[in-house]
């Protein structure tokens, strides 16, 4: 599967969802540009500033989670049927634990850098905005994870080519509109 | 599981670089995490600092995720085959090693081709959304910004596969967050040096 496979039939087998991950990200890309979010811009300081953080957080420990499946797959270590039990229910447990802990540094990490450009932030605002897109984006990313990881390894799938860009296109999607769903949240609560 | 079986797995887990526990697993990645988001502030202020222009230019907005996604998409393939191989025991860092060489190659070729459709589409939404960018400066910005993030990729993944295999971390934990943001916080540093020189 892996080892012998030419460059055209890494970027055959790769280039379909990098393309579909350039969709998303356009998509990102113009909810970002839309009229809402900019107003949460403008409207939450600090939002700009937790962006790559936070977005780039989604792709560490779901790219993470998705190689480490991967290789244990190839490996014979797990397998290649869903099962919530030893290793994989060890890993996705912790995925979650890494996902919402990171996610809750990154808002007072925020709190911090806006403090110390000289601007105001308000914490509590930004750990709830950031709670809720941290939560949402753990159930949309396992949901979609692991059955392409499972079903596609079964089909014959290399699952090294595709969880990259899997993780990505879910994560910037759902990422800037769960960014949204909290400043929604926050306004509602605060 | 029977004790057999499971005492297997302990053996398989020791052989190889892995370990599956979630107390493993967090304690490996939170503190990288943690340090990463904090290496991803530099990209953040970028983005802070141009602000102002990014609202009233909807076009540099729509080429931000994907030059951060596209960054992290290849830098995670590259990352990810070069450590299975790892793994499986066909890895050999070398120049001539066929499947780094294919690898690359593949790398470099989904560069130009999501490089080259992302100055198109920017444009077209941009002008959508009421931007005035031309499409010429756009493929400008977009090739050249991808082509030196393509090479970057390259060498940041490569390093990153080695290092962690040398320092005795499972590169299935390390290179992936490690490649990915230092592609994010570059490909943005990138593509706003390439901005500021174009307009």
């Amino acid at each position: 599967m892996t080892g012998h496979d030419s460059a055209v039939d890494i970027y055959r087998q790769a280039l379909p969802v990098v393309l579909v991950s350039l969709v998303a990200g356009l998509f990102a890309g113009t909810l970002l540009g839309s009229e809402t979010m900019r107003e949460g811009i403008s409207r939450v300081p600090g939002l700009l500033l937790l962006l790559p953080a936070f977005l780039a957080t989604r792709g560490g420990v779901y790219g993470s989670l998705g190689a480490r499946l991967s290789s244990g797959l190839h490996q014979g270590l797990l397998d290649p049927h869903f099962e919530w039990s030893g290793r994989l229910r060890n890993a996705i447990i912790a995925s979650f634990l890494n996902g919402m802990i990171v996610s809750l540094f990154i808002a007072v990490l925020t709190w911090v850098v806006m403090l110390a450009l000289g601007r105001e932030a308000a914490l509590l605002e930004l750990v709830i905005i950031l709670f809720v897109a941290a939560l949402l984006s753990a159930v949309a990313m396992l949901g979609v994870l692991l059955p392409v990881i499972f079903k596609g390894y079964r089909r014959g799938l290399d699952p090294d080519n595709v969880i990259g860009p899997v993780v990505t296109t879910v994560g910037d999607v759902f990422g800037v509109f769960f960014l949204l769903v909290g400043i929604a949240v926050t306004e509602a609560l605060l | 599981m029977s004790a057999n079986e499971a005492r297997a797995g302990d053996e398989l887990g020791r052989d190889h670089i892995g370990d599956w526990t979630i107390r493993n697993i967090v304690t490996t990645l939170v503190p990288l995490l943690a340090v990463l988001s904090v290496l991803q502030m530099v990209s953040g202020t970028v983005l802070e600092t141009f602000e102002a222009a990014l609202l009233t230019n909807p076009a540099l907005l729509v080429l931000v995720p994907v030059m951060i996604g596209t960054a992290g998409n290849l830098g995670s393939i590259m990352c990810a085959r070069l450590s299975t191989q790892l793994h499986l025991g066909t890895f050999e860092f070398s120049p001539t090693n066929p499947d780094l060489r294919a690898t690359v190659g593949a790398i470099v070729g989904l560069a130009g081709t999501v490089f080259v459709l992302l100055g198109i589409a920017s444009w077209a939404i941009g002008h959508l959304l009421g931007g005035e960018l031309g499409l010429a400066p756009l493929l400008v910005i977009t090739i050249t910004s991808g082509m030196l993030l393509a090479v970057w990729v390259v060498i940041v993944s490569t390093t990153a596969v080695y290092a962690s295999y040398r320092l005795g971390y499972d590169p299935d934990d390390t290179t992936i967050p490690v490649v990915t943001n230092v592609c994010d916080i570059t490909g943005v540093l990138i593509l706003f040096a390439v901005v500021s020189v174009v307009l």
